[in-house]
């Protein structure tokens, strides 16, 4: 009897090896899962909160006022959801395409799980008690009670145990498959990786080596630019973090759903390896109206920033052309015609395929805004609210949420039922209709001169402020609609990942086109590329940080203005 | 590697469209002088009161037509307050901050600078139209930031 119940364990762990499927990955994956979306049920709350003051509609109490709220939401949204979600969806990719994690791999993700656990508490801590209303940017000469910083730290280190156990599972797979290609998701995978630990790097000497030790008050002050620039140099590749991470799914996993092919291996991974290159130079857009550095600088670094639109451009044709192509082949006809061939009634296609269609304009406005003149019209407005609603929360969040219908069940050895498939349906358009409303209000009010991060103000009943009224209630409007998103969004991964009917879920991960051309091994030269980055992010930051440094006017002291 | 006539098409005017923004912005930039504000001066933030030329701020007329504003920024306001100037002036803005990072925002006009502490802002605007304007710190800096507001009224 036993020896038989041992067989059937013996025979279904092999199955499930064969499909790729290991149950103490996906424990790890699921973990970290189910935090990004109790992440963005809070966070989403929070924005709700804000929306309804920003409106005039909801005044906050004193001891959880509008900066509190604002300060919490960006960091839970910002930091949370997508690290958790990105490492819990990459994890799983490597598990599934490299034969399993390492053990050490996995314990390390495991440590780094509850590091960053640990260090998203006590930053939190102090912002309810009113002693970090900073915001996620965290600008010296401001200064937070010191466990906020500590906390940051914490989250750093955690990501970067997942980065490393990344990059040894990746190196092992290497070492035994000489010669192959990693397969393109975990090459997706390394590139979201490497730039995460690099990214993390100028964080990190921000935090530890300028911030700690001046509001532990071992020195006196602080250099504000420098800060400033080491914070930009990684929010901005986070940024890009994340739309790589969306990427993945739009190259790989779409293809897969509607029945097509990949679209050319080797012009995939130029584009992740355009983008790893190129990324992290392009924080310097978010200082395109500091003072301190000159004119020439500025102009190279517009040139930096939208040099990341090219890569996206080639994404924007492959993606296209991979719908058209398959809808053909399933008898497509017209020039339009081939649209009905597509499966909209497909949560897993039709969330990411909004993403896809969001990224135009998300895409368009953020080449425009990175223009030096129109830079000047929108900086710190509502104007970039909006955009970062539609990059992030439509583009990016909603791949996470059509991601989610697959890999949630495929995690939790569930299926995917048309009623929860149908419950995404309704929970994509509902998305969609709040985000347009919310973000394009955003953009409008913030062309408008609107200020972004301001609680409700009419400044004296000044007749411009008074103007902008209308918009930021339908902003307030977008934001109920999303908190309906929001609330359909958990329950259904959580309804997936409990309490669906069990059974095997299929990892999608699209095939080549039967006569592609092999792809060159010089792909696979990461130790260059990661070169070629050190050397464009010097070319960028060399002159301002010397510039900072060298012609430092004397530093700051420690402020707390809330 | 091969690549569809469709594709390089697209590409090359991918590429045609980024060449053409970084054309137009240089060209603003450098020969219609309308570059972003990006002064290099520096000043020690903890004696803005007593270095010039903040050790004496207000609206000064250096030319026909022509206005210097020296300001300073502080949590949660301007100094000096309610400006006005005549229409048609051209003015521009001398700005430092006394404490945390602040934003100088005219609204329904370009002017839109960051204000560092440490750091001497500039930037330069002529007042076509009459009217009273909106003047707002649009970078977060402390509770009381959404007061932080004055107003130019040009006559």
């Amino acid at each position: 009897m036993k020896m038989e119940a041992d067989l059937k364990v013996g025979f279904k762990d092999k199955a499930n090896k064969m499909l790729g499927y290991y149950p103490a990955d996906a424990k790890l994956s699921k973990s970290y899962i189910a935090v990004a979306f109790i992440a963005l049920l809070v966070g989403g709350f929070l924005g709700l909160l804000q929306g309804l003051n920003r409106a005039g509609l909801l005044e906050l109490p004193t001891w959880f006022n509008y900066y509190q709220v604002l300060t919490a939401h960006g960091l839970i949204l910002i930091l949370v959801l997508t690290a958790f979600f990105t490492i819990g969806y990459f994890y799983a990719t490597l598990s599934h395409n490299l034969g399993g994690l390492l053990p050490k791999v996995r314990k390390l993700a495991w440590v780094g799980f509850f590091v960053k656990l640990v260090g998203f508490v006590l930053a939190v801590i102090p912002i309810l008690m009113n002693e970090a209303s900073v915001m996620y940017t965290f600008y010296p000469p401001m200064a937070a009670h010191p466990i906020f910083y500590i906390g940051l730290a914490l989250i750093v280190v955690g990501v970067w145990m997942c980065c490393i156990g990344a990059f040894i599972q990746v190196a092992n797979w290497r070492k035994n498959h000489k010669g192959q290609h990693v397969p393109i998701l975990s090459y997706f995978a390394t590139g979201v990786f490497v730039l995460l630990f690099f990214a993390l790097m100028f964080v990190a000497v921000e935090v530890l080596f300028m911030i700690l030790p001046w509001v532990f008050g071992w020195v006196d002050t602080i250099n504000v630019m420098v800060a400033r620039t080491l914070f930009w140099a990684f929010g901005h590749t986070l940024v890009n973090i994340w739309y790589l991470t969306a990427v993945s799914a739009w190259y790989v996993v779409v293809p897969k759903i509607i029945g097509g092919k990949r679209w050319s291996d080797l012009l995939t991974r130029v584009v992740i390896i355009a983008l790893v290159i190129m990324n992290i130079t392009g924080g310097f857009h978010h200082q395109i109206i500091d003072p301190g550095i000159n004119e020439l600088v500025k102009f190279m670094h517009v040139f930096m920033s939208l040099a990341i639109g090219f890569p996206s451009l080639m994404t924007a044709f492959a993606l296209f052309a991979v719908f058209e192509r398959t809808s053909r082949r399933k008898g497509g006809k017209g020039l339009i015609g081939w649209w009905k061939k597509m499966p909209w009634g497909d949560v897993r296609f039709l969330a990411p395929f909004i993403a896809m269609l969001a990224f135009i304009p998300a895409g368009a406005g953020g080449i425009v805004q990175s223009t030096n003149q129109l830079n000047q019209v929108v900086h710190n407005t509502m104007w970039v609210v909006g955009h970062f609603h539609l990059t992030l929360g439509m583009s990016v969040v909603m791949t996470f949420f059509g991601i989610s219908y697959w890999l949630v069940p495929y995690i939790s050895n569930r299926v995917l039922t048309p009623q929860i498939n149908r419950l995404g349906v309704i929970q994509t358009w509902i998305w969609t209709v709040g985000m347009i409303c919310m973000s394009g209000a955003m953009h409008y009010v913030g062309l408008l001169g609107s200020p972004r991060r301001t609680s409700y103000t009419t400044y004296g009943d000044h007749a411009t402020a008074l103007g902008w009224d209308p918009y930021l209630l339908l902003l307030a409007v977008g934001g109920t609609l999303l908190i309906i998103g929001v609330i359909l969004q958990v329950y259904a991964v959580f309804n997936m990942m409990f309490f669906a009917p069990k059974g095997e879920t299929e990892f999608p991960i699209a095939e080549e086109e039967d006569n592609a051309t092999k792809t060159p091994y010089w792909t696979e030269r990461w130790g260059l590329w990661i070169v070629i980055m050190l050397i464009v992010v010097a070319m960028a930051y060399v002159i301002p940080l010397t510039e900072f440094i060298v012609n430092a006017p004397p530093g700051s002291p420690p402020f707390k203005t809330w | 590697m091969k690549m569809h006539l469709d594709e390089k098409i697209w590409l090359t005017i991918s590429f045609g469209i980024i060449m053409g923004f970084m054309l137009i912005t240089g060209y603003q930039a450098f020969a219609l002088e309308m570059g972003p504000p990006s002064n290099m001066e520096t000043i020690d933030p903890q004696k803005v009161d007593q270095t010039a030329p903040f050790d004496n701020p207000g609206v000064k007329e250096i030319g026909d037509n022509e206005y210097e504003v020296v300001m300073t920024l502080q949590a949660f306001g301007f100094t000096p307050n309610n400006i006005e100037i005549p229409a048609g002036a051209k003015v521009t803005f001398i700005l430092t901050s006394k404490d945390v990072v602040h934003g100088f925002e005219v609204a329904g006009t370009n002017i839109n600078a960051m204000v560092m502490p440490g750091h001497i802002q500039k930037i330069t605007q002529t007042f076509d139209k009459a009217g009273n304007y909106l003047v707002i710190c649009n970078e977060y800096c402390g509770a009381g930031h959404q007061v932080m507001s004055t107003t130019i009224t040009v006559k």
